[in-house]
């Protein structure tokens, strides 16, 4: 812990043969089932939990094509009737100068979900081997996985908010199409697989490599 | 490096644990306004604030009272030649009506109206008690873990990002004027975000613990 800017050697819990509440940061001895301050569940380390993570990012990742192959909004004007997916509607945006709101379409639902799915795979592959690059790295890729990944969920909310505002009959009406269905269930999915994840398996990883002095 | 050694000795009550990297220390308290950050990974474990518990209670109370309001006032309303149409944010969730886009609603609901407002309340229900040096609330440690389990699953603010997508949106094919309660969820949105920052989860499980003492 680290007040005034002084650093010191770190012991893990586990090697002073305790287990950590990882909701509470309170600690127990090795082999305490139950946290008796919040009344979590404690565990070393989720051992277990790389095959959560897999199994609900391949949902969340399957989830994600029809996201993108169906159309999200269904626009029916006084004589045409377009279906857009995600990416056509961001390129119209950008037909029409719009790029700011194009970029952040693109971003939210092409650029983060892609990097989400990357990044996770990559964090539970390096778990498993050893060298590779720094825990600093790999946690700053997790956390900006848990903290950006929910943006995506921006654009259901703009479906929502078009389908619902824009229902002037026999002029202009949108609705949303399947994909919105999928999209928020390949975000849930992902959130949820970013969540099974332990992070304190990162700095094992790191520890087993011996090369760590550095950060003490 | 005299704490390492020491840990084993150490009360379990006078160590934390960091829940990112299982560094452990010996329990140091910093002073309101400073902070405690692990060395190994720097996240930060305890970040106390003078009279953060009487300020979070405001600001969730605050955010209850406009939650409720604005999830009825109208939110949005365009017009088109000569026609118009206005909804409210229920209208707006509800959107998604048909097959399983009623399931799509029910969570859009949740994450943008009943998300936020439960977790405002139970953070009012466990916290009164501590602000007041009460013995805690029945059921306040539930209350609390709830409270952060739902924490990533409230998405207040992307929702008002999403408002200003769909303006530009709709820019095109219709006059967009905004109603009151567009305006309230944009205060909102900003207390949500004050609200977690001020709020250390270490101290509020630390007074569940030790009622009295903080
Ligand atoms: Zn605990
Ligand atoms: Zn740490």
């Amino acid at each position: 812990m680290e007040l005034s800017g002084t650093s010191q050697k770190t012991i893990t819990a586990r090697e002073a043969g305790l287990v950590a509440c990882t909701r509470c940061a309170r600690a127990w001895p090795l082999g305490t089932p139950v946290c008796g301050r919040c009344g979590a569940k404690l565990v070393s380390r989720k051992e277990n939990s790389l095959q959560r993570v897999w199994a609900l990012w391949i949902v969340g990742l399957i989830c994600y094509f029809p996201a993108n192959l169906y159309p999200m909004l269904l626009t029916r004007q006084l004589f045409t009737e377009t279906d857009s997916t995600i990416i056509s509607g961001a390129v119209d945006l950008a037909h029409h100068g719009a790029f700011g709101i194009a970029a952040i379409i693109l971003i939210a639902s092409v650029v983060i979900p892609l990097g989400k799915f990357w990044a996770i795979a990559f964090l539970a592959v390096s778990v498993r081997k050893q060298g590779g690059i720094a825990s600093h790295r790999r946690l700053l890729m997790f956390e900006v996985v848990e903290y950006i990944g929910r943006w995506s969920m921006i654009d259901i909310f703009v479906v929502a908010i078009l389908s619902a505002l824009v229902q002037i009959k026999g002029l202009v009406t949108i609705n949303p199409g399947p994909a919105a269905f999928f999209f928020a269930l390949s975000v849930i999915f992902t959130m949820l697989s970013a969540q099974a994840f332990d992070p304190r398996m990162i700095w094992d990883a790191q520890d087993n490599d011996n090369e760590v002095p550095d950060h003490g | 490096m005299s704490q390492v050694a020491d840990l084993s000795h150490a009360p379990l009550e006078e160590l934390i644990v960091c829940p990112v990297c299982d560094a452990t220390y010996q329990l140091q308290r910093p002073k309101n306004g400073e902070r405690a950050v692990c060395v190994r990974c720097h996240k930060v474990l305890i970040a106390p604030r003078r009279k953060a518990g009487m300020q979070i209670i405001a600001v969730a109370v605050a955010v209850v009272v406009l939650i409720s309001a604005a999830s009825m006032l109208p939110f949005l309303k365009i017009s088109a030649a000569g026609r118009s149409n206005s909804v409210s944010i229920i209208d707006a969730a509800l959107s998604f009506t048909e097959g399983p886009m009623l399931v799509l609603a029910l969570l859009t609901a949740g994450f943008i109206l009943f998300v936020p407002l439960l977790r405002m309340m139970l953070t009012i229900y466990v916290l009164v008690p501590v602000v007041l040096d009460r013995p805690a609330a029945r059921h306040a440690v539930q209350a609390f873990r709830l409270s952060e389990a739902l924490r990533p699953w409230s998405m207040a603010e992307i929702f008002a990002l999403g408002c200003a997508v769909a303006l530009v949106k709709v820019a095109d094919l219709a006059t967009v004027g905004f109603g009151p309660a567009f305006w309230m969820f944009g205060v909102l949105v900003v207390l949500v975000i004050v609200q977690d920052s001020f709020l250390c989860k270490w101290s509020v499980w630390n007074s569940l613990e030790h009622p009295k003492k903080r």
